[in-house]
């Protein structure tokens, strides 16, 4: 996209509406480019981010559906399912550990990858 | 040499002020909306004035932060740019100094700020007098810069960045840089602009969308500033600010152009104002307060019957080349005037170098003389000039380098120990 357009209708489709933003921009080369790099919030702007978890954390049974973990997870990972249980997108979680420390029963329990035979 | 306006004393708004002052009443004139500043010597009344601007409803809508460093100017400067609004900020040497990692931050988010810059001399040893080491020091930071050399043009070349920094098709922060106390403390008689034409040379206040490239909308959430990769477009966001920058050259002629319509005071192309260069044999090379007075030694010295020019360098970024080369294929010696030093460079002087870098592609042009002088405050008076321009005369006739040269530059004005 050059200068010349960024005021335009295109551009601005690209701001504003969410459903009409493409998931991956692509560019020929660089003046194509906007004047700076932005971020536009769009799921796994970054990638996998899955892949940098060394840590797994899982929720065991016995989970009172607080929603505190839901609350705390920095990256929105933690999907709150129709019955009101929790899941965790591993696609994405960071493994940061911060929805295990808030998690007022002790109900998620952070496991090391590589003990994790499943995968 | 500069003319007083004969319609000086009949217009009200006409004032005689402090160059310091001029820069303040250009903010106002630009209607700036948010202004971030921190007091430091010489630079302290812009903000003082400003302030004062303020506080008596002089500048309504225009919001004032305090904080408590340089540092945070810049950061407090940059947010309220990113947010859609005009922002101004002043500073001097150290205070610059410890902004410089925010001035990369500004120039590659691309936000058309204004600062000014009461130049003054780096420490150690301690010095608050002229000397525009503080701003040829940010040479690689991506700001545009630009020298005054007289009160006028403070506020002129104020209102001229804010027209070349917010085109959408530019979108890069200045620098507006003037001799300390010699232009910031002094007084002169200045033309304040009629708000109703500044507001139609100026391009509008940005709308609620903000700019065009960044913005601050919680209905439009976005992010900048994060990590990009080696394998990311780093390397292609460099080239955009370069290539603004070369772009912007058109824009500051254009702009030049369109203010001496308005307002009737010429800036040359923007980029350089040339005086007496016509059927000059030798010529200057010189930019900021010394470039006034430089043009009296001209005239002196012509009138000695030696065909001696100056060009006075309005821009060090984007650096007009074209106009150098130009100019150096009209005559034969080209001598190039620092009031700043880049230390261990070919010449010691930031643009003596960038002079000798220009012309080092094209045949048939000028050899340079790099002249330092008038390091932290110096006086360099106009006899001194004169015989700057003398000894390029006799250098251009007898071919010899003048002999007091120290490393192959003429280090003038040095103190003699008797």
């Amino acid at each position: 996209m050059n200068l010349a357009e960024i005021k335009s209708d295109k551009w601005k489709k690209i701001n504003k509406s969410k459903k009409e933003r493409p998931e991956v921009q692509k560019y020929k080369d660089w003046e194509e480019l906007s004047p700076i790099p932005i971020s536009l919030p769009i799921k796994g702007s970054m990638g996998e981010t899955g892949d940098w978890r060394t840590y797994r954390p899982i929720i065991k049974e016995g989970c009172n559906k607080c929603g505190i973990c839901w609350m705390y997870c920095p990256e929105g990972v933690i999907i709150r399912k129709e019955d009101g249980s929790f899941e965790i997108d591993l696609k994405y979680c960071k493994g940061c550990g911060i929805c295990a420390k808030e998690c007022p029963t002790n109900n998620i329990e952070m496991v090391r990858e590589s003990d994790i035979k499943d995968g | 040499m500069v003319e007083i306006p004969k319609d000086f004393i009949q217009k009200e708004e006409n004032l005689i002020i402090k160059g310091n002052v001029a820069a303040a009443y250009a903010a106002k004139s630009a209607r700036v909306q948010v202004i971030s500043a921190y007091p430091i010597t010489p630079q302290t009344t812009v903000v003082e004035k400003l302030s004062e601007f303020v506080d008596n409803g002089e500048m309504p809508g225009t919001q004032y932060i305090k904080v408590e460093s340089e540092h945070s100017v810049l950061a407090s400067i940059i947010g309220a740019s990113k947010a859609g609004t005009r922002t101004f900020t002043a500073t001097s040497g150290q205070g610059l100094f410890y902004m410089h990692e925010m001035v990369h931050w500004a120039a590659g988010a691309r936000l058309p700020i204004v600062m000014a810059i009461a130049s003054r001399g780096p420490a150690p040893p301690w010095n608050i007098w002229a000397d525009f080491t503080d701003v040829l020091s940010q040479r690689d930071t991506g700001w545009l810069s630009a020298f005054c050399s007289s009160h006028q043009e403070i506020y002129d070349e104020i209102l001229m960045s804010y027209k070349v920094c917010e085109d959408h098709e530019i979108l890069l922060p200045k620098f507006v840089a003037y001799g300390g106390f010699i232009l910031s403390h002094t007084s002169k008689p200045i033309i304040v602009e009629d708000q109703d034409k500044v507001d139609n040379f100026l391009p509008p206040l940005p709308d609620e969308d903000g700019w065009p490239h960044i913005w601050m909308d919680p209905k439009r959430p976005m992010m900048f500033g994060n990590l990009i990769m080696p394998s990311g477009f780093y390397q292609e966001f460099r080239l955009k600010i370069h290539d603004a920058h070369i772009r912007a050259k058109e824009k500051i002629i254009k702009a030049a152009q369109e203010f001496k319509q308005v307002f009737g005071r010429d800036y040359g192309n923007g980029l350089i104002q040339e005086y007496k260069m016509d059927d000059a044999e030798v010529g200057m090379i010189i930019y900021g307060d010394l470039a006034l007075q430089m043009e009296d030694a001209v005239d002196y010295v012509r009138e000695e019957g030696y065909k001696v020019g100056m060009v006075k360098l309005r821009h060090f970024r984007p650096f007009p080349t074209e106009d150098i080369i130009r100019v150096a294929k009209m005559i034969k010696l080209l001598g190039v005037v620092d009031r700043a030093t880049a230390f261990g460079s070919q010449t010691g002087g930031p643009v003596s170098c960038e002079v000798k870098a220009a012309l080092h592609e094209t045949k048939n042009t000028a050899k340079i003389l790099p002249i330092i002088n008038g390091l932290g405050g110096r006086e360099v008076t106009l006899e001194q000039q004169k015989n700057q321009l003398r000894k390029l005369v006799k250098f251009n006739e007898t071919g010899e380098v003048p002999k007091d040269t120290i490393h192959g530059t003429l280090w003038d004005c040095l103190l003699e120990v008797k």
